[in-house]
């Protein structure tokens, strides 16, 4: 389907979020949306989806000018988006929730539904079982989902937004084939992505966003560099290698073991200095969460102990853990990291140790102000978190770290957020290295890992590699490792 | 990047919710008021003639002025309870049962220390430390159920209600039943010198007035004001990442459920010492689920709270009135069960709107 966008306007409050934006997509092709945070990438996916109404300016779908009211309607049409956090249902089993997005019928064809699923799933090269339940799959198998759940619904186009971030690269190996099968079968495909790398290798033509404006369409061949130019209206440089790693052993893992229903990791030992950065590489999934929260004390090792600067803190639990410096930075951020429907200043008195009973409102809005600024999260004092948008909200996160940490765990801590941000966070993160702070960390993004980690540990199926120092790694041997080879 | 600070126009964008918050609830007030006159009129009542008679039931005179205020204590105390297991996301549909044990406990103190000749103001001051006692044991049986046997504190809330009532029930007709018949009217009154004397010419005890509001300014107090309050709505809002935060959520939960537990045992003591001078089969009232609606109508807003207890509790004791009009004298309810509805009707149709907007 072909689909044409004129003179498309959406403001939010002042925001001119899209403003005069024109451009058409040829139908069977793979669409490039490209654009740091607040682009206003999203705002005209959401606007294609019928999330939001456009203040002003028409779309045409195939030349005929058209009217979306809702995310319903949309579908109707033809148009399906997959949304970066997944919109189904955890407690409920896979053919539930392809059932559960369709119309009609009080007693809907189970049978034939299920036999649906297993042929899309086979034709694309998927395991995803229509009984198993949703809440056991991983982020990325709930994207494979999704995918497959629109296509059955006859969708024509299909959007992703930032469909990469939480999943593996193998999975996203798969999700690259699945896309170009489905464009060559003649869907229109539109990824929405801040990645330069994912843009260009996939898609086959790109338009550039920036602060609401289309500031350009490129076709390949792509020069990195006019990307980033055309993204920024600046060029970015990439920050230098630099390590405060110190030769004084700060934690102890001897012999641990973990286990959760589906998994088991066994025998783990590892010291990790003051100062250094470990990342944890692996499928999602693998055991990096288990390991991650095994070290706040949220999961309990079944075997072993874990020592900190030399005190046994095995069984302990985790306001232990936090008492003796160790925090904790969760993916998931409005589930288990910050507290929609609070504003920022809360969220910074309740993050600060208090003993007094009355809270001080006015230093309570300095500080806030404070790290507002410290931090560039756009926002104000009174702003409730839910409204902030994905990277600011992963700011704040970050921002409500206290002063004096040993050890700092953080689960994707760039998810979302365009590279100049990533690159200043991981400044900030490794001046707290200076003053002997350990940082552990997950991502699924390679370059990352080797950039900033001192050593690394590869998670595979209940396996975890010995560490392996960054400085001498390659993204290929790590992509093996992941991939279960070279054990 | 422009990021100066903007505190200076946080208030004014928290007075224009503010008022648009008070113009909904005005409309989801008229209209229960329309709904309720409508069937008035299916009644073949007069809607206007009901209302002013239950102004007058209500205010007419000094005894009923003091009759609501008097129902006001209990209302608002029970009311401020349960605003903090609310703020801290609990459904306490126990609320009733523990106003019921507070009862319950308090007769029992009574009955204990009656004959020992304690000093009569020391012994009510045990009673309701025995009532403060049994709320409190009552509200952490649900709480302590939800956290260590994962039962959802409505379901043991509603079951620690009838277990009350039937304990309350068993006492009147056995062990502390009167002497001679067992009677449901309820277990002998207590003496004189325990009862709590009323304003002369009132219907009113200054004790329990004086209570009241200082359970209303702690409990807006602490909410409001207090780190506490803060850790307390958080939990609520999202009690992983609270704990994450480092808020220890279990033992925050426990403490609304106490708190919470020790107002419905205060609010029991007091109807037992200042309105019914014995334990009833229904000895809480009705108050503890009254005080779910209020708290629910006012969105838990505690300086609210006791501004629409005081109206329910008008409305209670001004409906008596009706019967004279021959109506039924729970018509209260009728007016009171629309408020709620429309207040949560319009308040969803607002959150509607404001995320289409």
């Amino acid at each position: 389907m072909k689909i044409s966008f004129q003179h498309i306007n959406k403001w939010f409050g002042k925001v001119h979020a899209n403003n005069d934006i024109n451009f058409t997509i040829p139908s069977g092709t793979i669409q490039g949306i490209l654009g740091e945070n607040g682009a206003g990438k999203s705002t005209l996916m959401k606007v294609l989806t019928g999330f939001y109404q456009a203040d002003s300016g028409e779309i045409f779908l195939d030349d005929k000018a058209v009217t979306i009211s809702s995310p319903e309607d949309a579908v109707m049409m033809g148009i399906g988006m997959l949304h970066q956090d997944p919109l189904d249902f955890p407690p409920m089993k896979v053919i539930d929730n392809f059932l559960l997005g369709t119309r009609g019928g009080l007693f809907p064809n189970r049978k034939q539904v299920e036999k649906d699923i297993t042929r899309l799933s086979q034709e694309f090269d998927f395991q995803i079982n229509p009984d198993s339940f949703v809440e056991t799959l991983t982020v990325g198998e709930r994207q494979q989902l999704e995918i497959l759940r629109l296509l059955w619904l006859g969708v024509k186009v299909l959007i992703l937004d930032e469909p990469t971030t939480g999943i593996s690269a193998n999975q996203k190996e798969k999700l690259f084939a699945t896309l170009l099968k489905l464009a060559s079968q003649g869907l229109t495909v539109i990824f929405v992505s801040h990645k330069l790398e994912e843009v260009e290798q996939l898609c086959s033509r790109v338009a550039v966003f920036r602060q609401g404006q289309l500031v350009g369409e490129v076709m390949p061949p792509y020069d990195t560099d006019q990307f980033v130019y055309m993204m920024f209206g600046k060029s970015v440089e990439v920050a230098d290698k630099s390590t405060f790693r110190s030769e004084v052993p700060y934690i102890k893992l001897e012999n641990i073991s973990l286990e959760d229903y589906r998994l088991r990791l066994r025998d783990i030992n590892l010291e990790i200095n003051c100062g250094e950065v470990i990342g944890l590489a692996g499928m999602e999934g693998s055991g990096q969460r288990l390991f991650l929260r095994m070290l706040t004390g949220l999961m309990r090792p079944v075997g072993g102990s874990i020592l900190y600067g030399g005190h046994n803190f095995t069984g302990r639990t985790y306001p232990v853990f936090q008492k003796a410096g160790v925090a904790y930075l969760p993916a998931a951020r409005l589930e288990e990291g910050l507290i929609p429907g609070m504003t920022l200043t809360e969220h910074f008195i309740l993050s600060e140790e208090h003993h007094e009973l009355f809270v001080n409102q006015k230093s309570a809005i300095d500080l806030t102000e404070d790290r507002i600024r410290e931090f560039y999260i756009k926002g104000t004092p009174a702003s409730q978190i839910e409204q902030l948008s994905g990277g600011n909200q992963q700011r704040a996160l970050l921002a409500l770290l206290r002063n004096k940490l040993r050890l700092i765990l953080m689960e994707h801590p760039t998810r979302g957020l365009d590279i100049e941000s990533a690159i200043w966070i991981w400044s900030k993160m490794k001046e707290r290295c200076k003053d002997c702070t350990s940082i552990v960390f997950t991502s699924s993004d390679l370059d990352e890992i080797i950039q900033y980690s001192d050593r690394i540990l590869v998670f595979f199926g209940g396996l975890v590699s010995k560490p392996i120092d960054a400085d001498t790694t390659t993204v290929d041997e790590l992509g093996q490792l992941i991939g279960g080879k070279g054990w | 990047m422009s990021l100066e600070p903007r505190a200076g126009q946080t208030p004014s964008i928290l007075k224009k919710s503010t008022w648009i918050d008070f113009g909904i609830r005005l409309t989801a007030v008229i209209l229960a008021l329309v709904f309720t006159s409508l069937i008035l009129v299916i009644a073949k009542a007069q809607p206007l003639e009901a209302y002013k008679s239950i102004l007058q039931g209500a205010f007419g005179t000094t005894i009923k002025f003091t009759s609501v205020i008097a129902s006001w204590v209990p209302l608002v105390i029970a009311t401020s309870g349960l605003l903090f297991t609310f703020t801290a996301g609990l459904w306490n549909i126990g609320m009733e049962g523990q106003i019921v044990m507070g009862a319950v406990f308090t007769v029992g103190a009574f009955r204990i220390f009656d004959e020992t000749g304690l000093d009569p103001s020391l012994v009510i001051f045990l009673a309701f430390l025995a009532g403060a006692a049994g709320g409190i044991f009552w509200a952490l049986l649900p709480g302590l159920m939800k956290i260590y046997g994962g039962v959802n504190e409505i379901f043991g809330g509603l079951g620690l209600n009838f277990v009350a009532k039937t304990a309350a029930i068993w006492l009147i007709f056995g062990p502390w039943k009167r002497p001679g018949v067992a009677s449901g009217s309820g277990t002998e009154w207590i003496d004189i010198p325990f009862r709590l004397p009323y304003i002369p010419g009132t219907n009113l005890s200054l004790t329990i007035l004086i209570i009241a509001i200082i359970v209303a300014v702690f409990t807006a107090i602490m909410l409001k004001g207090t780190h506490f309050g803060l850790r307390l709505k958080a939990i609520g809002k999202n009690d992983k990442a609270a704990y994450i935060l480092g808020i220890p959520t279990t033992r925050y939960f426990l403490l609304a459920f106490g708190l919470c537990g020790l107002f419905a045992g205060i609010a029991g003591a007091i109807l037992v010492t200042s309105k019914q001078y014995s334990l009833i089969p229904d000895a809480g009232f009705g108050y503890g689920f009254l005080g779910l609606l209020v708290a629910m109508l006012v969105n838990y807003h505690p300086i609210w709270s006791a501004v629409i207890a005081f109206f329910f509790a008008a409305l209670s004791i001004g409906n008596t009135e009706l019967q004279y009009m021959g109506l039924n004298s729970y018509f209260a309810g009728v007016l009171q069960g629309f408020l709620v509805l429309f207040v949560v009707l319009v308040d969803g149709v607002r959150k509607r709107l404001v995320t289409k907007l």
